[in-house]
């Protein structure tokens, strides 16, 4: 029995983390917010040749056909840099979407890297990100899949999240069931890790700051009242994990409870990256919150992804109604 | 499960539960009433008859020496039959890895088998009315007494859990009077029925006397009733802080059992108050968020890492788990919740469960103190003013 990461999945994190931190990320993520893409596409180029948008690509299509773990590591890191992109739609969605369908084609630009493909899917994702400078934007409702065109800009709570509401047009496909529940799971299972590694990120940089800042002739991490909000981070983080790892397992094998863990996974990402913002933000006192301090970057990013690929609520009463059937 | 589980490792699950199921009383009368002690320990004797009640240790002890996969497979098994919680727990997960660790080859032989079969049932005896939490501040002594080749134990111990049905206890206590705080502490091991010890039961908040005082009054202990060295008691007794098995990495299928239960009461009660929708998913979220952080640390373990802090992290977890879950259980049942006994919904199970449940965010120290040890050793944070 096998639950923990291969060595091949640790050293393919390490080199993501070790690109990431050698690039100045919260830099590109402000310029994407800004309109300016040049660094944020610079990323999508490195990221592209170390693997990730080529992950869950099938062989045949030029993808390299790993994992929902693997996707699961990449997304967790993309989460901790605050990389920003529709790197969900492309990477964990688009390949089960567009397979079977007559864009199959466009999977091995989004393998190699040069095709950049969002895709709006209501009600769980009901606006496409980056629809005005992906190459592909498309429209899935239900299980039709469209081309579609944005109609109009809108704002994210998280600015480098750059929202576009869409509509309908070209021909439409009607996509198999499988491929369409496959591509959204593979979609919610990204955006949880994500959201651990955002909720990471917010700790790491929470434990750094309270170990310098002084107030009453002391770090203020010396204080058990900080002590103690940040351990309870350390907690939600560490159990948030192994559903977002159990769910890709549960991917991996075609195992039925897989959806159900799915969701689970997407509840306590969510839950944990939540307790690590406001934590987070409450121990850096009123410098948290200022959009000038890179800690808003996170502290955002949680608050958007907790909606985006379906709230907290949906994905509880998706795991009852799958329980109260077994 | 989705996980791989090897051909051996499923034959051994399959093994456990036919077993299970076909030996398995259910829920047996309190362990911390008379007949419940009794009832309890002969469901030890049957466990150990089909070699199952210490299937981690080695054959010659009375165990199968099975992996740590096989260990938390087999705990799954266990509550998921609905088996009784067990009452060799204390001395079985707290004080046999020392032993094995610590004791010698002839303590070994005299203690270890009569704690497999439930002949011993074994009483910690760490607190003291002045050491809780701050356990290096224990004051019990132990004083050398040369000519009859061991120590006398005098002081007062409080809070031990299965005392008052126990047969025998352990604990530290302070040989060296001039050492302080860890140092110049010694571990022994004792009968509850010597003479000189007063073993004063203590109702709990269900009512029965889970724990008790012990008083020690002039209590002569053999040195070969002496675990490890003498004064070198605080080592030995934290050698196994962090020990895999019992309270540390506590098997997931209590939590999974429970979690099972509550839906069920979902399932009968959910309409009544639909508001508990939330609480009821987030327990069995919880749980196997539980199950599956398990499975990782039984990887990381048997590729020779240990437990470490991440002990605390667990504990934390577990603990307020399994609070929560008993909570929404006992939402469920409305205006019935307050009821106990045979006329309360499931025997009274909720509010039964739910009291034992109270006592994990304290006991096997206490939850401010995890959150301190998370905090100083796996998040780094300075420990601020000088303690001992």
């Amino acid at each position: 029995m096998r639950f923990a990461m291969s060595a091949e999945q640790r050293s393919f994190g390490d080199a993501l983390t070790g690109l990431l931190t050698a690039s100045d990320v919260p830099a590109a993520n402000r310029a994407w917010a800004a309109g300016d893409d040049t660094a944020g596409l610079r990323l999508w180029e490195k990221l592209a040749e170390l693997g990730v948008t080529a992950l869950v690509v099938p062989e045949e299509a030029g993808g390299i056909d790993g994992t929902p773990l693997d996707l699961a590591v990449a997304f967790e890191c993309l989460g901790h840099h605050g990389v920003p992109g529709p790197w969900i739609e492309s990477v964990a969605l688009a390949p089960s979407l567009l397979a079977g369908t007559k864009h199959h084609d466009v999977l091995a630009d989004v393998a190699e890297g040069s095709a950049r493909v969002t895709i709006a899917a209501p009600p769980l994702a009901p606006y496409a990100l980056d629809a005005g400078s992906a190459t592909h934007v498309f429209l899935l409702e239900a299980d039709t899949l469209s081309p579609a065109r944005s109609t109009r800009a809108l704002t994210s709570v998280d600015p480098s999240r750059r929202l576009q509401a869409v509509e309908a047009d070209g021909p439409r496909e009607i996509l198999a069931d499988d491929a369409v529940a496959r591509g959204l799971d593979l979609a919610t299972l990204a955006c949880s890790a994500s959201l651990v590694g955002t909720g990471e990120r917010l700790l790491r940089d929470s434990v750094t700051y309270v170990g310098q800042r002084r107030q009453f002739g002391r770090v203020i991490g010396e204080y058990q009242a900080i002590k103690h909000a940040l351990a309870d981070v350390r907690v939600a983080l560490d159990f948030a994990r192994p559903l977002v790892h159990g769910a890709a397992r549960g991917l991996e094998s075609g195992d039925d409870d897989a959806t159900r863990d799915v969701s689970a996974a997407k509840v306590a990402a969510t839950d944990a990256a939540h307790l690590a913002a406001r934590t987070a933000l409450q121990v850096h006192g009123a410098i948290g919150y200022t959009m000038e301090h890179d800690l808003s970057i996170w502290i955002l990013r949680a608050r958007a992804l907790a909606g985006a690929w379906g709230s907290t609520s949906h994905h509880r009463g998706r795991v009852l109604d799958h329980l109260m059937r077994s | 499960m989705s996980l791989d589980f090897t051909e051996h490792e499923e034959a051994f699950r399959a093994e456990a539960r036919a077993w299970l199921a076909e030996h398995s009383p259910g829920r047996l009368p309190s362990m911390d009433t008379t007949d419940g002690a009794a009832a309890h320990r002969e469901w030890e004797k049957k466990l150990a008859s089909g070699r199952w009640s210490v299937v981690a240790w080695p054959e010659q002890y009375g165990g199968r020496e099975v992996s740590l996969t096989e260990w938390v497979i087999f705990e799954e098994e266990y509550y998921l039959s609905g088996a009784p919680t067990r009452i060799t727990q204390n001395g079985i997960s707290l004080l046999a890895p020392i032993i094995f660790e610590h004791g010698t080859p002839e303590q070994q032989q005299r203690f270890l088998p009569a704690m497999a079969d439930g002949t011993d049932v074994w009483a910690q005896a760490w607190s003291e009315p002045e050491a809780g939490s701050d356990l290096a501040g224990i004051r019990s002594t132990a004083t050398r007494d040369e000519a009859r080749g061991g120590w006398v134990l005098n002081g007062q111990k409080t809070w031990s859990s299965r005392a008052p049905y126990a047969d025998r206890g352990f604990g530290l206590f302070r040989s060296d009077p001039a050492a302080e705080r860890h140092r110049g502490l010694t571990y022994f091991l004792f009968p509850l029925t010597a003479d000189g010890i007063t073993v004063r039961p203590i109702p709990q908040l269900d009512g029965d006397p889970g724990f008790a005082e012990i008083f020690f009054d002039d209590v002569f202990v053999p040195d070969a009733d002496v675990l490890g060295g003498a004064g070198d008691g605080w080592r030995v007794a934290m050698s196994t802080a962090g020990n895999e098995r019992g309270l540390s990495l506590r098997a997931p299928g209590r939590f999974m059992a429970a979690a099972d239960r509550l839906l069920d009461l979902w399932r009968e009660r959910g309409d009544e108050t639909p508001t508990l929708r939330d609480d009821v998913v987030d327990a069995w979220i919880g749980a196997r968020a539980y199950q599956f952080y398990t499975w990782g640390t039984v990887d990381r373990l048997q590729d020779g890492g240990d437990m470490g802090a991440a002990g605390s992290v667990n504990k934390l977890f577990w603990s307020d788990l399994d609070v929560d879950l008993h909570e929404t259980g006992l939402a469920l049942l409305g205006a019935d919740q307050e009821l106990r006994g045979e006329a309360a919904p499931n025997g009274g199970r909720w509010m039964d469960d739910y009291l034992f449940s109270l006592s994990g965010p304290i006991y096997a120290g206490t939850n401010e103190i995890q959150r301190n040890i998370v905090a100083e050793r796996i998040l780094g944070l300075p420990r601020g003013e000088k303690r001992s």
